[in-house]
């Protein structure tokens, strides 16, 4: 079987979510991988020590400068060249964007959002999540397509790069079309902290922060250990938070390894958003919350006075 | 304009899922169906294209068994012209929604815009947008959240996650994948309701569309609730040493921090 992973990189770095498709359970399959963008080069390394077998390369400034159009028909005129039997690439923004347009193009399967993959045994099996997550189910292929795979990050872990191994380089040469796409312009959200989608522990606020000047006592707690901001959806309507950090069924999906709900009510909504994270942590003065219940830890508290602790807590231990 | 708008029926979010006897699939019996959220964004912001452009048609399609029906009549009811049911089976996955959509849209009239949802909340694929565009050979613009409608080409805002904007033009017609934050869906009125009810709505067969069980490209099964979670344990104390505990679960236990 041969396995094709498309490579995310920013600032010539794969991210993390690339790497992390290394750790699926590829078994004998022939594992290649693709970057594409300009001054592609340097991530060859990286992805032979990650291991993929064989790292093929197209550069373009176009590609650079372009919208997910141009790497879209650059990357779908490479895998008729290659002619794998499965592409799988990280359910991102750019991957969800990339995804189903590979797969109406090229007449695949697709499957996004896959949380549990094997690609072990010459046969792709994946089971995904449905309903926001109140279920999961498997996906049964119903001809021999093409397969197009997107993995939700944190998955698996990503392996660690082996010094010894490399990949044989190709560069892949693709005519592009005239864009009727462009971009225009990027507007940075001036983010320091990390993505509520991309960080490994994420502290979430409700409504009961009561005011956008509290969500200070999160904000301390959150950078105290590196955690991202989340909200529920009441405190952005109220605006104490931006959209960008809600997280549930109409905000981001998350699933990191720690979750720590403050003043959260758990809504079926909310739990929607974040219940396939590995821990989760829930502070509420309400014994009777909802998200008591699908909380791994429970403080029954008033925040105010136990998150500031927490963060005094948690700088301590850094401290020793 | 000629104003295309594809929603999803879906079970309603507090609707509590049930698995069929046989696993392959949620038994339906006691479902609240209901429009999927950001469709509402989507069939919303045609509403108000058709303000500024007073001449447009909005046309809502929903592929789905008859029960969609009753989606395409809130979205009647919200203020779309017609509405068009595509008569697929309920599990149909994002290939062959997209293949029919497509072909539906094909055969009502040249488009000049057609809004989806960012993603469905019951498949949650974020697939069957982009499809559509593929398949009607136009540009697609994914996970919109504002719009400037300019002459022959729109500008759109994309939010790409850590509170990133893209901005992308693109000539019409395009596809445009609706996100929050896009426009605050209006609420349909008890009286439109009622008037809904009596307005036709069409049915496209899959016959008609050249729609078949070969445009199938997956199916789901297994079905799987998860596990019961263990009960919460519980810190207590006083307020500093409950800190204190949960810092050292943390760091110790889950080796998180
Ligand atoms: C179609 C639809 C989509 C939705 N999408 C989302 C979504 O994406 N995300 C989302 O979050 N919601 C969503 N909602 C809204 C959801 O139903 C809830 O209204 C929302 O999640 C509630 O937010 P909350 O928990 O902050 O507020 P509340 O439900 O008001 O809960 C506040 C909690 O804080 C506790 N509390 C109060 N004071 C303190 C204190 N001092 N210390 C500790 N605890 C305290 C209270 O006991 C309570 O449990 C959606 C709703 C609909 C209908
Ligand atoms: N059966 C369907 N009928 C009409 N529109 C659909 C259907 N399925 C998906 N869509 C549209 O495509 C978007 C993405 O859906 P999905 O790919 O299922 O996440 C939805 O928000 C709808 O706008």
């Amino acid at each position: 079987m041969k396995i094709l992973v498309i490579a995310e990189h920013k600032n010539g770095a794969l991210s993390e979510a690339t790497r992390e498709l290394f750790g699926l359970p590829f078994g004998q399959a022939e594992v290649h991988a693709v970057a594409a963008g300009e001054g592609v080069e340097p991530l060859a390394a990286s992805l032979g020590q990650l291991g993929a077998a064989k790292v093929h390369l197209i550069d373009s400034p176009v590609l650079a400068d372009g919208t997910g159009e141009s790497l879209d028909q650059a990357i779908g005129q490479f895998i008729e060249q290659l002619a794998p039997d499965a592409v799988v690439v990280a359910h991102t923004p750019l991957g969800k964007d990339l995804a189903p347009r590979l797969a109406a193009a090229l007449d695949a399967a697709l499957a996004t959002d896959c949380i549990q993959v094997n690609l072990d045994g010459g046969e792709v099996t994946v089971r995904r999540p449905v309903y926001a997550g109140k279920a999961t189910a498997e996906v049964e292929f119903t001809d021999d397509s093409l397969k197009v795979i997107t993995v939700r990050p944190r998955t698996v872990k990503a392996p660690e790069p082996d010094a010894a191994r490399s990949a044989e380089v190709a560069t892949v040469a693709v005519e592009l079309p005239e864009q009727k796409t462009a971009l225009r312009e990027i507007l940075a959200g001036g983010n320091e902290r990390p993505d509520v989608t991309e960080a490994a522990i994420i502290v979430t606020g409700g409504r009961s922060l009561g005011s956008a000047e509290n969500f200070s006592v999160i904000e301390d707690f959150a950078d105290s250990i590196g955690a991202a901001v989340g909200s529920s959806r009441a405190a952005v309507d109220a605006g104490y938070r931006p959209y960008r950090d809600q997280v549930g069924q109409t905000g981001k999906v998350v699933s990191p390894q720690v979750y720590i709900a403050c003043g959260v009510s758990g809504a079926i909504q909310h739990l929607a958003g974040m219940r396939t994270s590995k821990h989760i942590v829930a502070i509420n003065t309400d014994p009777e919350a909802p998200i008591f219940q699908v909380a791994d830890y429970g403080i029954v508290g008033d925040l105010f006075e136990i998150v500031p602790l927490l963060a005094e807590a948690a700088k301590n231990r850094n401290g020793n | 304009m000629n104003i295309f708008v594809c929603i999803k029926q879906v079970p309603d979010t507090t609707t509590r899922i049930k698995l069929r006897g046989d696993g392959n699939g949620i038994d339906e019996a006691d479902i609240q169906w209901i429009i999927s959220p950001h469709d509402e964004l989507a069939i919303e912001e045609a509403l108000r294209l058709r303000e500024q452009e007073p001449e447009s048609i909005i046309t809502v399609l929903s592929a789905g068994p008859e029960r969609v029906t009753d989606s395409l009549r809130m979205a009647l009811a919200m203020g779309v012209d017609s509405a068009v049911q595509v008569d697929l089976p309920g599990d149909a996955d994002s290939a062959m929604n997209a293949r029919a959509l497509a072909a539906a849209i094909g055969r009502l009239g040249q488009a000049d815009i057609i809004f989806t949802g960012k993603e469905a909340v019951d498949d949650g694929a974020a697939a069957v947008g982009p499809m559509l565009a593929v398949f009607l050979g136009l540009p697609c613009v994914t996970v919109v959240n504002g719009i400037d409608y300019g002459d022959g080409a729109i500008t759109c805002r994309r939010d790409v996650g850590g509170g990133n904007i893209e901005v992308i033009e693109t000539p019409l017609p395009a596809v445009v994948a609706a996100q929050v934050g896009l426009n605050e869906p209006r609420y349909a009125t008890a009286l439109n309701i009622i008037k809904a009810k009596k307005k036709p709505i069409d049915t496209l067969s899959a016959d008609e569309l050249g729609i078949t069980e070969a445009d199938r490209k997956m199916r789901l099964k297994n079905f799987e609730l998860p596990p019961p979670k263990q009960p919460c344990r519980l810190i207590e104390g006083a307020t500093a040493e409950q800190a204190n505990e949960l810092i050292r679960v943390l760091a110790e236990e889950i080796q998180a921090i």
